[in-house]
């Protein structure tokens, strides 16, 4: 913030005499052009190179493959941005995402419920986490990275203590020796096997369609809504939002619990997709969503956290892992892979950005 | 004065700065002398935070020299400027300091990282020093301190000490008073006026005539990155150095004061601060009411308490003849009492968003169907703005912070200009502001004043005399005189102003 302020007044100084010169403007707009459409030109680059490269990757089936292993980090990508935009962050993303699967599980296998109350019950477990990290951040003035850091730990205990460690899978033995009676229901597997027909028959999953519609959802809150635009202002400068009358504590707790109903709602498509409760899996989502968003900051020459960006981002990093494995490179290359794209579009984003601006 | 005294210890030719586009220096050639103060004038964006960034190795010159005696002088780093001699001392006071030590390891901070000191912080060698350049500067101020716990004008102290204890030959100040109270000004000034007998070159950049009258012997203006006016034969023509830095006259706004038509704002029996007598205050309708006072006599308490941010220890306020308690800023908002309020950097920008999203801001419900916002209505309401105060952007999509201080300053107040209010305060609302932008808000101030109420929170008393039908005095969190402005009796408005200690105004 305090840095903020500093170049508030040295911009002041250095654009005062920002009269337009004919010879200079020539330059500018395509360095303005290099950063606004930057990224998206490498991105479509991508997928030409590819396309060319490999056989069969302009597929609609390809299409919609990449899709489909985007769209739970996708979906947990555009939670975290919401918390991005009011200035915090949320490390438990990933930690709530597991905890809701192995609660949906938990729900129908032992429980014996059927899929709307495993959903709900879902919900309500991120609304509930995302709630208290919120009340944590504003009210205990807990720092935002050590509350939700904290949140994660605990989640990750407390997902295991029910079923003592164990994986919940339809006849699993119970800790007490029975035999877990329920199962998946259909319906609820659906959720993560029903495949749409869109133009070709069972084309798009049904998480492809979620991640869509929540994707165009929170973009449309966060940039066409007063509370949208009040959650910018209170991520860029939260006195100023006071000052003009936003409860900027309440906003603050409504960005935590977004990004917590979000992530539950990974939870339920992953565990639909595994028809388990598997206590190893999920480990990569809360890098791979952080990644998502953060990538986000250099689409359109945002620099800021914004909805798109971090839908594109997570696309980006998809073509590119489906691409090199189509290319035959190995698997355990792609947290490096990931780990470069993110490293070159923050420096894309701080070093280019912040010059000339 | 001696002839001695008279060659240049410091001497800046031909230098140029650009960002990008902007030429921002156009060639200024300068000397200062040893034991002389050169005061340095001009507006907004004249250049004059460019040429101290550049006299204290923050920025490089483009092209130019600087001299300092007889060697060539051209800083790399502020602590390269500092070692030779050139001493800065920032306007943003928070730049000079650090919040999170104590006030001792503050005064002795740059010594930490000089050459030849060991790798282990001792703090009783800390705390020795400190004293004696506290003890040097006559500093009062407890040494053990947090310094996040003082006042913003101790933390100023603070970072003039430390820069003093170089012994610097030249001593840039860069608007040192803008947050400091007369009485701690007039501290500041006896400290000029010891540096200035033992040689010492300064560079005063103010916009405060009260202070240039104080301290100046020669005064040069910048304008649009060159100077425009060099004065120094005595006595100053300070008319024409405001001339030469506005590029034109302003004519002093002569004011009718008119009287209120009926009461909008009342407060009675107001207490502010535990020991505080309490006080009532009226505002009527189409009145401008300014509050002045010293820094630190309970303004911004007030004007905060009037907007809901604080509550009042005792006392009852009433809008419009209802009872008015607002709990929140919202809730004052909604009644109609809009606040613009001091410090705008902190309280009023956000610096992320563009000149309209900055003005729609407190009143995004009004503005919005169903709470999605309406662009097309916030821009043609921020367009009508930007014409009315004359802000100079290129368009209301511009982002804030591309415009200059001034004009940032004119968008916090249009912001609670484009919708009608019942009481509008501002608490200094002309802070950093040049001359031309200030007659420009307080002449949009006084025309759009129609039904409403109007309160002024101001320290400069020319400005409330510019600006105001009435002015109130406070001092110890209390108002302590009354005045119409018609034939304002001086003497008796300096008097309530120095609250009892009249030896020290």
């Amino acid at each position: 913030m305090t840095e903020k302020l500093g170049m508030d007044s040295q911009l002041a100084e250095k654009t005062n005499a920002d009269r337009p010169k004919p010879a200079a403007r020539a330059v500018l707009p395509m360095r303005h052009l290099a950063i606004r459409y930057g990224f998206l030109t490498l991105l479509f680059g991508l997928i030409v190179f590819f396309s060319l490269a490999t056989r069969g990757f302009t597929s609609p089936q390809a299409a919609v493959f990449i899709l489909q292993s985007v769209s739970i980090t996708g979906i947990l990508a555009l939670g975290v941005t919401a918390t991005l935009v009011v200035g915090g962050f949320d490390l438990s993303i990933g930690s709530i995402a597991t905890s809701s699967m192995m609660a949906a599980a938990y729900v129908m296998v032992v429980l014996e419920q059927n899929a709307l109350v495993a959903v709900l019950a879902c919900l309500a477990i991120g609304a509930l986490v995302g709630l208290i990290n919120g009340l944590i951040i504003c009210y205990m003035r807990v720092p935002d990275l050590l509350a939700t850091l904290g949140m994660m730990f605990l989640l990750i205990g407390l997902q295991r203590i029910p079923t003592e460690g164990r994986s919940i899978a339809a006849g699993m033995t119970m800790p007490d020796g029975s035999t877990a009676e329920g199962t998946f229901s259909p319906a609820f597997l659906a959720l993560g096997r029903h495949r749409f027909d869109f133009f070709i028959q069972n084309l798009v999953p049904a998480s492809v369609v979620v991640l869509i519609v929540l994707a165009v959802l929170i973009w449309f809150f966060l940039e066409y809504t007063r509370f949208g635009r009040m959650m910018y202002a209170v991520g860029s400068n939260a006195r100023a939002a006071e000052f003009a009358g936003a409860p900027v504590k309440a906003y603050k707790i409504w960005a935590y619990v977004i990004s917590g109903v979000f992530a539950s709602i990974g939870g339920i498509l992953l565990a639909a997709r595994l028809g388990r409760g598997d206590i190893a899996s999920g480990n990569n989502l809360l890098l791979d969503a952080v990644a998502a968003a953060l990538i986000g900051f250099a689409v359109l020459g945002a620099a800021k956290p914004n909805a798109f960006g971090t839908a594109i981002g997570a696309l980006f990093v998809g073509v590119l892992l489906q691409g090199l494995t189509m290319m035959n490179v190995p698997y355990y290359t792609q947290d490096f892979v990931k780990g470069a794209v993110l490293v070159i579009a923050l420096v894309f984003t701080f070093a280019l950005l912040g010059r000339t601006r | 004065m001696g002839s001695a005294t008279f060659r240049a210890t410091f001497r800046i030719a031909g230098l140029r700065k650009s960002f990008g586009p902007n030429e921002v220096l156009r060639g200024v050639s300068l000397e200062l002398r040893g034991g002389e103060v050169t005061v340095l004038m001009g507006a907004n964006g004249a250049g004059k935070s460019t040429l101290v960034k550049i006299m204290s190795g923050i920025y490089r010159a483009d092209r130019g020299v600087m001299m300092l005696g007889e060697t060539p002088f051209a800083p790399s780093s502020p602590a390269e400027a500092m070692r030779a001699g050139v001493v800065t001392v920032h306007q943003n006071i928070d730049d000079g300091v650090v919040g999170a030590l104590d006030v001792a390891s503050n005064l002795v901070l740059d010594r930490f990282n000089g050459p030849g000191r060991g790798i282990f912080f001792n703090p009783r060698r800390t705390r020795r020093e400190a004293r004696e350049v506290a003890q040097r500067m006559g500093l009062s101020i407890d040494l053990k301190a947090d310094l996040t716990d003082l006042p913003l004008a101790d933390r100023q102290m603070v970072a003039i000490a430390r820069a003093m204890a170089h012994k610097p030959q030249v001593m840039v100040l860069d608007e040192p008073t803008s947050s400091l109270s007369s009485h701690e000004a007039n501290r500041l000034f006896s400290l000029i006026d010891r540096l200035r007998e033992r040689g010492v070159a300064i560079l005063y950049i103010s916009h405060r005539m009260s202070d240039i009258r104080r301290v100046a012997d020669r005064i040069v203006s910048l304008r649009d990155g060159a100077i425009s006016g060099l004065f120094e034969d005595k006595p100053l023509d300070y008319e024409g150095a405001v001339d030469a830095m506005l590029g034109q006259s302003l004519g002093q706004s002569g004011i009718a004061a008119r009287a209120a038509t009926k009461p909008v704002f009342e407060a009675r029996d107001l207490q502010l601060k535990p020991g505080a007598t309490p006080f009532s205050l009226a505002v009527g309708a189409g009145e401008i009411v300014a509050v002045t006072g010293l820094v630190g006599v309970g303004k911004t308490l007030l004007s905060e308490t009037v907007f809901g941010l604080q509550a009042p220890l005792a006392g009852a306020m009433r809008l419009d003849g209802t009872s008015y308690a607002p709990a929140t800023p919202a809730a004052a908002i909604a009644r109609g009492v809009f606040l613009v309020a001091k410090d705008r950097a902190k309280t009023g920008i956000v610096p992320d968003f563009n000149v309209y999203e900055n003005m729609s801001l407190p009143f995004l419900p009004r503005l919005s169907r169903l709470g999605v916002t309406r662009r097309g209505t916030e821009r043609a309401a921020a367009r009508a703005q930007i014409a009315d105060l004359k802000i100079v952007c290129r368009s209301e999509r511009d982002d804030l912070a591309t415009l200059s201080g001034g004009n940032q300053q004119k968008v916090t107040v249009a912001r609670w200009l484009a919708q009608p209010s019942r009481l509008l305060v501002l608490d200094e609302p002309f802070q950093g502001v040049d001359i031309s932008a200030r007659h420009d808000i307080a002449a949009k101030l006084r025309g759009s004043a129609g039904d409403r109420a109007t309160l002024i929170f101001l320290t400069e008393l020319d400005e409330a005399l510019e600006t105001a039908d009435r002015i109130l005095v406070m001092s110890e969190h209390t108002l302590v005189g009354e005045h119409r402005n018609e034939n304002v009796d001086m003497e008796r408005l300096l008097a309530d102003v120095a609250g009892g200690q009249v030896g020290a105004a």
